[in-house]
């Protein structure tokens, strides 16, 4: 039988449907002794700001119960020397490159990135991170709000062909109405979710183990909320869902898409296993396979509901 | 350089005193490839505690095996320390930039100094043996007689080793800094390049009177990491040419480019 493994995520087609999720596998240089970039599915970039940026102060990571907190700041080399020093890697590699992006400055930015992207047609999507919780300054995040959510990706919609990919925050009372904003706006996929805000102190000098505070929590502690929040934007939006948190094997990956996403992303597992993402591919064909489904987009959203009695 | 990512196999598994252990791997490709001063990093084991691997210093290299040298201090070395001979391990590496030492060929440059702090051993060991044949001298410090570790190893490489205690329960009271900063003051002006592994206190000290004195130093670094392979930007330092990745721009920095 001939398994149907691609997906379409709005007019990029993917071969497959694992990428690597953004800030979790620098510019994939980093990943090429370890594993057969080709099997991706597709690369999403450490988010790029406009300008460089620094980042926030060590200590920027610390292990939590089967978790993972990081409080990186988005420190990245700007648009300029990532096209320069990074862009040429990615290029050679031959998959869909899509690029991450983060504003200081609102809309302005993101506009200004947008416009510069477009020019670059090897990036062949944009992913809007409207959802870290690590920048310094900043009480609210876009994904908080349905309102912002919806006036920046159409905004950055009316400008760029590309495919638009939203990435959500789960620190939120509501993830489908902000999932709803972005499909209006016209986003054409959403990815979900970012990190969870998390901490963790250390007791005997009293001072938080990351050492911004609150950080972002990531890894198989959260995974049962983000299979939750893509169940929950499965019932609410038609646009392709990507999701992660937490993804550590086939089965977690499994998980969501059953709860209704199209693609998944690794993230976390990356730094524990850096071939894992190949290895998830074959297992999910080997799933298919074992299962006697056709094409994998038959399995998004396939969950079975328990029957009341 | 190349990085692998192996299963290798337990060859040796021996507790040198109190909580510290010496363990012998086969890991061909890393043994072949490593410089004194690059890391391993080890899963443990396959479950979610630990989650993240652990990063450990190349003890030594040889033919086919590498040796690494840890102290129990958490989770996940007690469970390495349980490991028996024949297991397997699943390790990245060489990874990391490692110390700039003299080729064999060209060994006229003046003789090192090693200085090492506590565990600061572990990749100093690897670099005295890389400098066999060089007339180097080894400061080593630990707070007691007791935890002193490896001068015998060191001995056995070659090196004149000197010892400082916290206590003075062996060689000179007081810091392992300290004694550095009299033998160079007792030798005159220096151009002996520094090599320095141990807590980070230490290696400020090692740092400021290297700088003082103009020599160069090469200090391996420690920092939390969760991916060691330079992706996740956890384990950053501060330097004059902006910040840099312990696990893949170090572990190791020359003294005169970080900034405290």
């Amino acid at each position: 039988m001939q398994t149907k493994f691609s997906v379409e995520i709005g007019k990029l087609k993917l071969n497959n449907p694992v990428l690597a999720a953004s800030g979790t596998f620098g510019y994939a240089e980093e990943f090429k002794d370890f594993m057969d970039l080709r099997k991706l599915g597709a690369i999403v970039t450490k988010t790029l700001t406009l300008k460089p940026r620094q980042g926030n102060p060590a200590p920027r990571t610390c292990e939590t119960p089967a978790g993972l907190l990081n409080s990186i700041g988005l420190e990245n080399p700007g648009l300029e020397i990532f096209i320069q020093d990074k862009l040429p890697f990615l290029k050679k590699i031959g998959i869909p490159i899509i690029m991450s992006i983060a504003s200081e400055e609102e809309s302005l930015e993101f506009l200004e990135l947008v416009s510069r992207i477009n020019l670059i047609k090897e990036v062949v999507a944009v992913e809007l991170n409207i959802s870290c919780p690590n920048v310094q300054g900043r009480s609210n995040l876009i994904s908080q709000d349905a309102e912002s959510t919806y006036k920046i990706v159409q905004e950055v919609r009316k400008i760029t062909d590309k495919v638009l990919i939203t990435k959500l925050s789960p620190n939120v009372t509501s993830i489908g109405a902000i999932a709803e904003a972005a499909e209006k706006a016209g986003s054409d996929a959403v990815a979900l979710i970012n990190t969870l805000g998390g901490m963790s102190i250390d007791v005997e000098q009293r001072k938080p183990k990351v050492a911004a505070g609150i950080a972002g929590l990531s890894g198989p502690a959260i995974r049962p909320v983000a299979v939750r929040m893509v169940w929950e934007v499965f019932n609410k939006v038609k646009i392709p869902i990507i999701g992660m948190g937490g993804i550590m094997d086939v089965s977690s990956a499994l998980e969501f898409i059953i709860a209704g996403a199209t693609a998944v992303s690794i993230g976390t597992a990356n730094f524990i296993n850096p071939k894992i993402s190949a290895e998830i591919v074959s297992g999910l064909k080997e799933y298919l396979t074992r299962n006697k489904i056709a094409d994998i987009q038959d399995l998004t959203g396939s969950l079975k509901i328990c029957s009341q009695r | 350089m190349k990085n692998f990512q192996l299963k290798a196999k337990i060859l040796a598994q021996t507790r040198i005193k109190d909580n510290y252990w010496r363990c012998e791997l086969s890991a061909p490709q890393i043994a072949k490839n490593a410089l004194a001063g690059q890391f391993i990093n080890i899963r443990v084991n396959d479950g979610l505690d630990p989650l993240l691997r652990r990063p450990l210093s190349i003890h030594g290299a040889r033919g086919s095996k590498i040796k690494i040298f840890y102290k129990v201090v958490g989770k996940a070395t007690e469970i390495l320390a349980q490991k028996k001979v024949g297991e397997m391990l699943d390790i990245l590496g060489p990874l990391g930039s490692g110390f700039t030492y003299p080729q064999p060929a060209a060994r006229r440059s003046p003789p090192p100094i090693l200085v090492a702090g506590g565990m600061g051993v572990a990749p100093l060991i690897f670099l005295a043996e890389k400098l066999r044949g060089v007339k180097t001298t080894v400061l080593i410090g630990a707070k007691t007689k007791g935890q002193l570790l490896c001068a015998w190893e060191f001995k056995k490489s070659g090196c004149a080793v000197k010892i400082a205690t916290d206590d003075g329960s062996s060689g000179f009271k007081g810091r392992v800094s300290d004694l550095l900063k009299n033998l160079l003051s007792a030798s005159g002006p220096s151009s002996q390049p520094i090599y320095a592994c141990g807590p980070k206190p230490m290696l400020r000290a090692v740092a400021d009177i290297a700088n003082v004195c103009g020599i160069p130093a090469q200090l391996s670094l420690e920092e939390h990491m969760s991916c060691g392979i330079g992706a996740c930007l956890g384990c950053v330092v501060r330097t004059k040419d902006g910040l840099k990745r312990v696990c893949k721009e170090g572990p190791v920095f020359l003294a005169k480019d970080l900034i405290w």
